[in-house]
Formats: C-alpha cells, structure tokens, sequence
C-alpha cells in the first residue's frame, strides 16, 4: 500500500504544523464570551498577553453578539462574560447564573452615515432628534437586527423618538442580523445610516465615504461589565482563574492597560471600574 | 480594483514574510479538514458500497435521505454540535465544544453524506459490470464490497475531492463549533470572516487568494497521485 503514502505524509505533516504552532503554553485557559466590538477593535490582542504574562492564565475569546454571548454563558459555555447590556447582565446575575457585575470600561456610541448626509444630521448631538429626521427622510439605516447589545440600545433609542422602525423593515430600515463590522460593511456600502460604538468605527478599515453624523448625547453612553459564571449551576466552571481575570482587569494594572490601547492616537475604552 | 490589487499584495507579503500566524492557521485549517475528511471516508465509502450492493426493504428511502443531506447547510450542523457537545448538552462532559476536535466532529458530519452519496453511485454503477462475474465466482458479502470499493477506488477519488473541497471552505459549522478563537480554533475561513467584519477587507481577500492556492495544491497533489497510481497499475 505504498501509494497512501502521500496522504498519511499529508496529514502528518499538517498535524506537525498545527501541533508546533501551537504557541501558548500556559497553567490553564478560560474562554470568554464577549463582543464583537471589543474583538474588532483589537483591544484583547493588547489586553490578554498582559494578563497571560502576569498571571500564566491563558484566556479565550469567543467574540459574539452580547445576546448570544449570554445565552452561550447561560448553557454553561464560557467562564466569564464581558457584555455591554446592563439590564441583561443584571438579569443574567438575578437568575443566578452568574455571580456578580462590575464595572470594567465605557465608551460612547455614535452614528456614522455618508457625507451626502440625505436626512441632514451632520453635527447633531442631539441622537433623538436624528433618529426623526432620519425616519421622517426615510433615509436608509442599517441595523444590527441581531439582539447585541447596541442592537438593544439601538432599540431603545428608536423608541424614545416614537417612531417604531419595525414597521419600515425592509424599506428604509434594514436590519443586517450580523455583527458589528459586516454591519458597518452594508452601510458604507449601501451609503446607510449606522448606529455603531466608536471603538469598532476608529479601528474600522472600510469607511468608505463614511463620517461621524451624531455624537455626544449622553444617551449614547456605553458601559461594558463583567461577571463570572456561577458554578452552583455550571460544574465545569474554571472560577477560580475566571476570578483571577476579573480581579486583574478590575485592578490597576487591567485599568491602566485598557486606558493605554489606542489606534490612531485616539483612546478607545476608558476604564471605570470602581 | 484598487482592493483586488492591495489583495494580492497582502497575501504575497503573508507568505515571503513567512508569517507565523498565516502558518499556524494554515497549519489548523489542514489539521482539522484533512482529519475530518478522512474519518468521513472511513465512515462514506462503506456505507456508500453496502447501499449500492445491498437489497433491504427502505434501501431506496434512505438513498434519497443521504442524497439530500449532501445539502445540509454548514449553519445546522453547526448548531446541531453545538447543542450536543455545549456544557449543558448531552456530550457535555466531555468538554469538547472551542476545541480543533468539535470542528472535526462537525466537518466529518459535513462530509459524511457527500462522500456516501458519491461513492454509493459510483459503486452502483461498477456493480452493474462486475454483478455477473462476482456471481460466477461466488464472491460473499465482504469480499464483493472491498472488491468494488478496490476497483472503484480512482473514481472514489473524485468523492473524497469533493468531500474535501466542501470541508476546507465551509465557514458556518467552525465558526459556531470551534468559536474562531485566536491560536485555538482560528482557521483559515473563520480568520477571513473576522478580517471582513474588521473591513480590512484587502488582507481578508488575501487570505482568500491564500485558500484557493492551497486547495489548488491539494486537488492537483490528489489528481496527480491518482494519475500515477492508475499508471502504476496498468504498467
């Protein structure tokens, strides 16, 4: 049979690859469920090594939407969650699925659009007021449609002006049901309105003709927490270790680390863990 | 045009640069495919051969079954591992899912179909020619599978190809099984969705020139090794 040769070859040798380059030989992992703007931006590229270093804990990031994120953390799939949704993280920690929330970081929302600006929003920071103009221009916004948590906040937003954008679904209204960045690729490529938290937009490659329209409203406010997973319900939780990342990154030296990431000379998370 | 060209410049840099995470995922993506496409093999092609050899009540009904799942939507499979190896499901003890080994439980149920599917045909078609002289020499049970899958097994090839192809670009069943997580289960397809969702759009298109070489290399090693074995037995 000396003909299979190649083949045992092959897979040896992808086996050998694959086992060598297997870098991180750390005491333990925890996987984390988190966002994908924290992902996208590159904070945990900066974030994790540090931490990893510090402690010897390896740490691995599932990046979903927020929603996702706790429904896997409440299957018992993750260690720690580090969402951006209060009310459901305080609901997650209510239902005793996780132990307790903290503070981790904050940053804001915006809404970037094109520069032809077709409900006439440019400079606003009044977010409520925008929502209207761009509902009453029927002016195309594209929406997370996928229960994250700026999908949530989005939401919220929209009912504040009164106008339900559910019943414009489909015309105007155009929920992507995708992340945060393959969200941002529809609106600047359908020349969209798009609600988005500033860290993923500075990091963002594909801006297109894309600006900021809306900012710095405080209702645009967007505050990260963490919670470790509650091992009276999940008996493979690593608690332990997940404690250990919560208290570095709630630490100073977490702190500092999150104030410290920036792109493009611009800070992306402000740390305000009390 | 302007991305197609920053495209390939992104992925000729990643390879003379011999970048060491272009490698590592490399490396994973042949890993898991390479293994899952070999188990399904192990699993297909005698399923396949005994549905087109055998005679039992329901055969007919269950071709038809394993001719749709050719169809399934990596997506479903996906979420199907999931559910079974999540910590709150029945496997989940054994604390699979995030690992390389739940991506390959999930392609290997990907491809297992496809290469029973095909090869089931294929057999069939070979049974018709040979049903007369394995009658004649009274060839039992066993002997007359592993003698069509023997014969056969040039044009089992192109099942296995097939198999393979639909394994190395399928993304939704490894995204949701493995989590895309970095160093750990980042493959070739997931990276590429997360250098779109990032908008860095040449590198992922990079990338994806990078995947099409290697399948090229792969289906040409793959060809080119079934051409010499047919040589090899027709000298």
């Amino acid at each position: 049979m000396t003909h299979r040769r190649p083949i045992t070859l092959l897979l040896g040798a992808a086996t050998a690859l694959s086992l060598l380059s297997s870098t991180a030989i750390a005491d333990g992992f925890i996987i984390v469920q988190s966002t994908t703007s924290t992902q996208n931006s590159g904070l945990y590229d900066v974030l994790l090594p540090q931490f990893q270093k510090a402690s010897g804990v390896e740490v691995r990031v599932v990046a979903v939407g927020t929603g996702q994120a706790i429904k896997n953390a409440t299957k018992c799939d993750g260690d720690v969650l580090l969402v951006h949704a209060k009310a459901a993280e305080e609901k997650f920690v209510a239902d005793g699925f996780g132990i307790s929330r903290s503070d981790v970081m904050y940053n804001d929302f915006v809404i970037v659009g094109p520069a032809a600006d077709p409900a006439g929003i440019a400079g606003s920071s009044d977010i409520t007021a925008a929502l209207k103009a761009i509902a009453i221009a029927g002016a195309p916004f594209a929406s997370r449609g996928d229960d994250s948590g700026t999908h949530k906040k989005e939401l919220s937003l929209w009912r504040a002006t009164g106008y339900g954008p559910a019943a414009a679904s489909g015309t105007w209204y155009r929920e992507t049901g995708s992340g945060m960045g393959a969200t941002l690729n529809v609106g600047t490529g359908m020349g969209a309105y798009v609600m988005t938290d500033r860290a993923t937009w500075i990091a963002f490659g594909n801006k297109g003709g894309h600006k900021i329209m809306v900012e710095g409203d405080k209702a645009l406010f967007n505050q990260y927490g963490i919670i470790a997973v509650n091992p009276e319900n999940c008996p493979y939780v690593k608690s332990v270790l997940a404690q250990k990342f919560i208290d570095w990154i709630l630490s100073p030296s977490g702190q500092d680390a999150i104030g410290a990431y920036k792109r493009d000379g611009q800070q992306l998370f402000f740390p305000n863990a009390s | 045009m302007e991305e197609i060209r920053t495209a390939f410049a992104a992925a000729f840099k990643l390879i003379v640069t011999l970048d060491h995470n272009l490698f590592e995922i490399v490396g994973l993506s042949l890993y898991v495919t390479l293994t899952a496409v070999l188990i399904a093999c192990l699993i297909g092609l005698p399923l396949g051969a005994l549905l087109a050899v055998g005679r039992f009540p329901g055969r007919h009904l269950v071709v038809v079954f394993i001719n749709s799942l050719m169809g399934l939507p990596p997506v479903v499979v996906g979420l199907v591992v999931y559910l079974m190896l999540s910590s709150a499901g029945p496997f989940g003890v054994l604390q699979l899912l995030y690992t390389p080994t739940a991506m390959i439980i999930a392609q290997a149920l990907l491809v297992t179909p496809i290469i029973a599917a095909l090869s089931r045909q294929i057999i069939e078609a070979l049974h018709g020619e040979y049903d007369e002289m394995l009658r004649s020499m009274h060839a039992g049970r066993m002997a007359t599978l592993s003698t069509l899958i023997w014969d056969a097994r040039y044009s089992l090839v192109t099942a296995a190809l097939a198999g393979l192809g639909r394994a190395f670009a399928e993304v939704g069943a490894v995204m949701i099984v493995g989590g895309n997580i970095n160093h750990v289960t980042r493959v070739m397809t997931t990276a590429i969705a997360l250098e779109t969702s990032k908008g860095e759009l040449a590198l992922a298109l990079g990338l994806g020139i990078i995947l099409v070489g290697l399948s090229i290399m792969i289906n040409t090693a793959l060809m080119s090794l079934r051409s010499e074995m047919e040589r090899m037995a027709y000298a």
